[in-house]
């Protein structure tokens, strides 16, 4: 058998595909966080709030309104969405003008009530959101046993990505957001409603962090606390991709799924700490992160 | 003169405190009893201790009649976040502050280990029911703490000898990074080991950890018939629900919780847990005597008690009763006078402290029922056995503890 560092290769194959399903997850939350600060310049530490809402509209839509998952994957982005606009109409607008600090403070304060108030409700055992009936099972693929819904959380995950991709940096309406947030009065000028544009930007933001809670609600108990766990560590790839890189943190988020990936083969118990070493080392030698511009 | 005055006035007083701190040893303190209550309250080990635990401490008191002789009994509580530096810090200024008598609850091990060193530096007081490490009570052990509902020894020793009793033989283990997961894991394979077993391999991932798929593959290449979690809460949730999407089960492996909560397995549900065997210091369904207490919880709480959230009303009257009889908040005095009451209520059954500071009782050897079995939400478990309370624990002619005259 063909061992890779005294893993065989099968096992280590594996592992390469786990840890790339992970990143697709990073990929996807690191992603909204760096639309919302690569455009607004907002450090929004309620995404993983966003995240938890996400899965939880997910899993309340099936037990009350017998929503079921396919509709879900529209319907629970769509909601958390909205409920972001809201936010950003209501709230961060009104310390648009201050330093970036506020809205970080504002935003992890929106964060902690979401998530206590949950708490107090549903308790932190989290409750099973059953797999969708045509992604049971899964496939052998010889080197492991890969189940079905793994797999469609990785297409589906890279698919979202690539799309808010070519959205906002191929697309008109992309280049109207981009322009919009380097000289809004000029848009202005140009007759385009900037604010609009940003209440949406910050929509579309959080929605995506709330698809990643669909597609997480079958694979992780449904939990409040869902999200506080994993915002660290979408920051952490956030900061290494180079803050407000839409590729960067896409490229990043794959990347540090799969070094985490390894690391729970050769050194399990550095499997929570090697991306944020990773995030050290980055600052050290390119503090604007991998795929950042130069300030 | 006036210096004269100033040290014989100061000489007065310090005669006076000495005599009030001698009558002092015979009554409640300051007249009041206090009650700190310690546990993670909003974290991964929440529910199995956390505000339930708190509302079983206060049914305790309640049902005690809210007062020891006259004085009055106080409860407050704090969250210790699963972490070791607070869980100190707040019972320093406890004591330091609020003149804590007893402090309760007490969930992640590593939180209780620091927190039974503060105690033992300033002479308080606490009864710990939900840590699992058993090194609490063995080099840990202090003379001013009890350890009540169960520990890694039982753990092991029930639900590891059952499962290499039945053939398992040959174990991965999947342990959580930190004092308790290292406890237990170390239980773990004396008792296969010593029944014929063989470990493979073990794993010890990171505390917390959301993902197990990584972990569950290695398992699966390791090719041992059994996969021990020797972690707890939302780990183990995790790890069995990743290990049911992977097909373990299905593929010929066996999972063996080894500290699996009723909790625990409402979360998951029967689907996912069936047929599961695992060790347990109490089961709300056990008796009348159980299910007449679990049903007033239930009215209160809104879901079924854990063995945590029972031992915590358990122990709670037994310190009162010691109080009470003893006329007394000091910790020797108290301590004594509870070592040398046997326990026996809806909770432990032929109970009694050690001079190690472990509670032992008879402990329970339970499956999980199928979902064509089971009646209604919470008829989660079918109690197999009985484990003796002087099998079921570490006996004390191993132990570390400088408590024990070996």
């Amino acid at each position: 058998m063909t061992m890779i560092f005294g893993v065989p290769l099968a096992v280590f194959t594996g592992q390469l595909l786990l840890g790339l399903i992970n990143g697709a997850f990073y990929a996807l939350l690191s992603l909204g966080l760096a639309v919302i600060f690569g455009l607004l310049k907002i450090v929004n530490f309620a995404h993983g709030a966003m995240y938890m809402l996400g899965a939880f509209a997910t899993l309340l839509g099936m037990r009350y309104l017998g929503i079921n998952y396919w509709a879900a994957l529209l319907l629970a982005p769509l909601a958390v969405g909205l409920a972001g606009m809201l936010i950003e109409r209501l709230l961060l607008r009104r310390i648009g003008h201050l330093d970036h600090l506020y809205g970080l403070l504002l935003t992890f304060g929106l964060a902690l009530i979401f998530e206590g108030t949950l708490v107090n409700f549903f308790g932190v055992s989290g409750a099973r959101y059953p797999t969708p009936e045509s992604l049971a099972g899964g496939y052998q693929l010889g080197f492991m046993f890969l189940p079905k819904y793994r797999a469609w959380v990785l297409l589906a995950a890279i698919g979202v990505c690539l799309f808010t991709w070519y959205m906002i940096e191929r697309t008109r309406l992309g280049a109207y957001l981009r322009a919009g947030t380097e000289n809004p009065a000029l848009m202005q000028a140009f007759g385009v409603n900037v604010p609009l544009l940003v209440t949406l930007t910050y929509g579309f933001g959080v929605a995506l962090a709330a698809f990643a809670g669909v597609l997480a609600a079958p694979l992780y108990p449904v939990s409040p606390t869902m999200g506080s766990n994993l915002l660290i560590v979408v920051f952490a790839v956030v900061v290494i991709g180079g803050m407000g890189s839409i590729l960067g943190a896409i490229v990043t988020g794959l990347a540090m799924g799969l070094i985490e990936g390894l690391t729970k083969v050769y050194y399990p118990e550095a499997a929570n700490t090697v991306i944020f070493l990773v995030m050290i080392l980055v600052l050290l030698i390119r503090p604007t992160g991998l795929f950042g511009k130069e300030a | 003169m006036t210096f004269i005055k100033k040290t014989l006035v100061s000489s007065i007083a310090i005669a006076a405190t000495a005599a009030m701190a001698t009558a002092a040893q015979a009554e409640i303190s300051d007249g009041t009893v206090r009650i700190g209550y310690l546990a993670d309250m909003s974290g991964t080990y929440r529910d199995l201790a956390g505000p339930g635990g708190l509302e079983a401490l206060e049914m305790a008191i309640e049902d005690f009649g809210g007062s020891v002789d006259g004085a009055p009994i106080e409860v407050f509580s704090a969250d210790d976040r699963n972490s070791a530096d607070v869980g100190a810090n707040t019972v320093r200024e406890w004591i330091d502050q609020r003149d804590v008598d007893l402090v309760a609850g007490m969930v992640a091990s590593s939180v209780t280990i620091a927190v039974t060193k503060v105690l033992e530096e300033n002479d308080g007081f606490g009864i710990v029911s939900g840590s699992a490490a058993s090194s609490i009570t063995n080099e840990h052990c202090t003379p001013n703490h009890v350890h009540w509902v169960y520990d890694t020894y039982p753990l092991a020793n029930g639900t590891a000898r059952a499962v290499v009793e039945q053939g398992g033989d040959t174990w991965f283990m999947l342990t959580a990074d930190y004092a308790f997961g290292h406890a237990l894991e170390g239980d773990v394979e004396k008792v296969v080991t010593e029944n014929g077993g063989t470990i493979v391999d073990k794993v010890r991932h990171p505390f917390p950890t959301d993902d197990f798929s990584s972990y569950i593959l290695q398992a699966q290449g390791s090719g041992a018939k059994i996969i021990g979690l020797a972690n707890a809460g939302s780990d183990t949730v995790n790890a069995i629900n990743t290990a049911s999407q992977f097909g373990v089960v299905e593929a010929g492996q066996q999972l063996a919780g080894l500290l699996v909560f009723l909790n625990d397995v409402h979360a998951m549900g029967l689907d996912t847990t069936q047929g599961l065997l695992l060790t347990t210091g109490w089961y709300w369904n056990m008796d009348d005597e159980s299910r007449e207490w679990a049903e007033r919880y239930y009215e209160r709480v809104g879901s079924m008690p854990t063995m945590v959230q029972a031992g915590i009303y358990s122990s709670t009257m037994h310190y009162l009763e010691a109080v009470q009889a003893t006329g007394s908040d000091d910790t020797q005095t108290v301590r004594e006078y509870m070592m040398k009451q046997p326990i026996h209520d809806f909770f432990a059954r032929n109970g009694r402290i050690r001079e190690d500071g472990r509670m032992v009782h008879d402990m329970y050897l339970a499956r999980v029922k199928s979902p064509e079995d089971s009646t209604h939400e919470w008829d989660l478990y079918e109690i197999l056995t009985t484990i003796p309370a002087e099998e079921a624990y570490r006996p004390l002619s191993e132990s570390q503890c400088d408590l024990v005259q070996n």
